[in-house]
């Protein structure tokens, strides 16, 4: 019997409104698939190329404990991108054509990794701001209709928490610290505050695949309100380190019980989406080169496993 | 796509602990079974979430397709008499 794909797309709608997740030999609509496509091959991007701003610190980190504490946060982005990559397979693409894609810019990755880390400080930063952000991102993706994504999510959610954690304790240790690691805690709160709250995206208004992918539930909650939940759970924790919020028009409003700031410099924003940050051309060229020297030892890895199956399919034969 | 031959994908499959059966818990790329291994503890097991693994090279799932799903499933749904439940005995059989 076969099914005119009208007939099938109400199937299809239906599971999802009855938060039944899709699984990758399901059948699902080709815009669909090609969101998802898009969406986690960005998400994976983003957890590789997220590697590099920290990786430039772990040699510096000021002492064995924060060091190690580094590497692993660095090696869970690797692991990170790996479930997402291996999620954005089940839709049926090639892992070599989504690097493929990332290397000639086809494919973006978050913005917020074109930004250089300075000092130290930075590593506190990130950890605090932009892994709270990603993670206020994250959390409603674990409930995605894509069962592979959702799970994906559901790891790197675990995961992720120490990341925060990690970060906001470094910040706590400057913030403390002498009048030089306050400056520099400061500094770093100044450089990453915006771009931070620019990572869950354009304005509802302006952001153009929401409506549908809220529809197919890959999507939950709107750019705009996970900013502002973000916004409110960050302040406070800005005060309690002592430091300011770069934000001269923030303020709380006693009636909705929300803060507001100030406008987001969205020429900004699109600038370095474009490729006119300050690192984009660096991170690139990095992923390009870490790729194409790693080109022999996946070669003669392929060797050296198939060199292997003839020995033991010949010492099998004798 | 690039003609190069690469790495086959392989099933992840993780014990979490002695008593419980193994799990499917990723995917990923290795150039055989032993690197896959390898690999395997360290993508999918870097926080003691397991004390044993499974690697199975993906192609060797043989899946059901899930357009079969009502004609192998759904015989099962009006069993009910496989079930415990339905069958009505007098209080007095305390526990059965």
């Amino acid at each position: 019997m076969i099914m005119a794909d009208k007939d099938l797309e109400k199937i299809f709608q239906e599971r999802v409104d009855n938060e039944i997740k899709i699984e990758p030999k399901d059948w699902m609509p080709d815009a669909y698939r090609k969101t998802l496509i898009r969406q986690i091959s960005q998400h994976a991007h983003s957890e590789i190329v997220g590697m590099l701003p920290e990786a430039n610190w772990i040699t510096r980190a000021p002492s064995l404990k924060r060091k190690v504490a580094l590497l692993a946060k660095v090696q869970d982005e690797a692991g990170h991108g790996l479930y997402l990559y291996s999620a954005a397979e089940t839709l049926g693409v090639e892992r070599d054509d989504t690097i493929e894609d990332l290397h000639s810019g086809k494919a973006k990755y978050s913005s917020i990794f074109n930004y250089p880390t300075l000092t130290w400080a930075d590593i506190g930063a990130i950890g605090w701001l932009v892994d709270g952000a990603a993670i206020m991102n994250q959390v409603p993706l674990c409930r995605c209709s894509y069962g592979p994504y959702s799970r994906a999510m559901v790891r790197v959610c675990k995961e992720e928490s120490f990341h925060q954690r990690q970060g906001y304790s470094i910040m706590l240790a400057m913030a403390k610290g002498t009048p030089e690691q306050k400056r520099m805690a400061q500094d770093a709160i100044n450089r990453w505050w915006f771009p931070a709250l620019m990572m869950f995206g354009p304005h509802d208004t302006e952001s153009s695949h929401s409506e549908q992918s809220m529809n197919w539930k890959i999507k939950r909650f709107s750019n705009d309100e996970l900013r502002q939940r973000f916004l409110d759970m960050t302040v406070p924790q800005c005060e309690l380190l002592g430091c300011e919020v770069p934000d001269p028009n923030l303020k709380f409003n006693e009636e909705t019980g929300h803060y507001e700031m100030s406008p987001l410099d969205w020429d900004e924003f699109w600038s370095v989406v474009k490729g006119n940050g300050k690192c984009n051309r660096r991170r690139i060229r990095a992923r390009k080169e870490a790729y194409e020297k790693g080109e022999w030892v996946r070669e003669a890895a392929m060797e050296y496993a198939d060199k292997k199956q003839k020995r033991r399919e010949a010492t099998k034969a004798a | 796509m690039s003609n190069k031959k690469n790495w086959p994908l392989w099933e992840v499959f993780i014990r979490s602990k002695a008593g419980l059966s193994h799990r499917h818990a990723g995917s990923l790329h290795a150039a055989d079974a032993e690197m896959a291994l390898e690999m395997a503890r360290d993508v999918y097991t870097r926080r003691n979430e397991g004390v044993s693994l499974w690697v199975v090279e993906s192609v060797h799932i043989t899946a059901s397709d899930p357009v079969d799903k009502d004609a192998l499933f759904e015989p099962a749904n009006d069993k009910i008499y496989r079930h415990p439940t339905f069958y009505d005995l007098p209080d007095e059989v305390k526990h059965m």
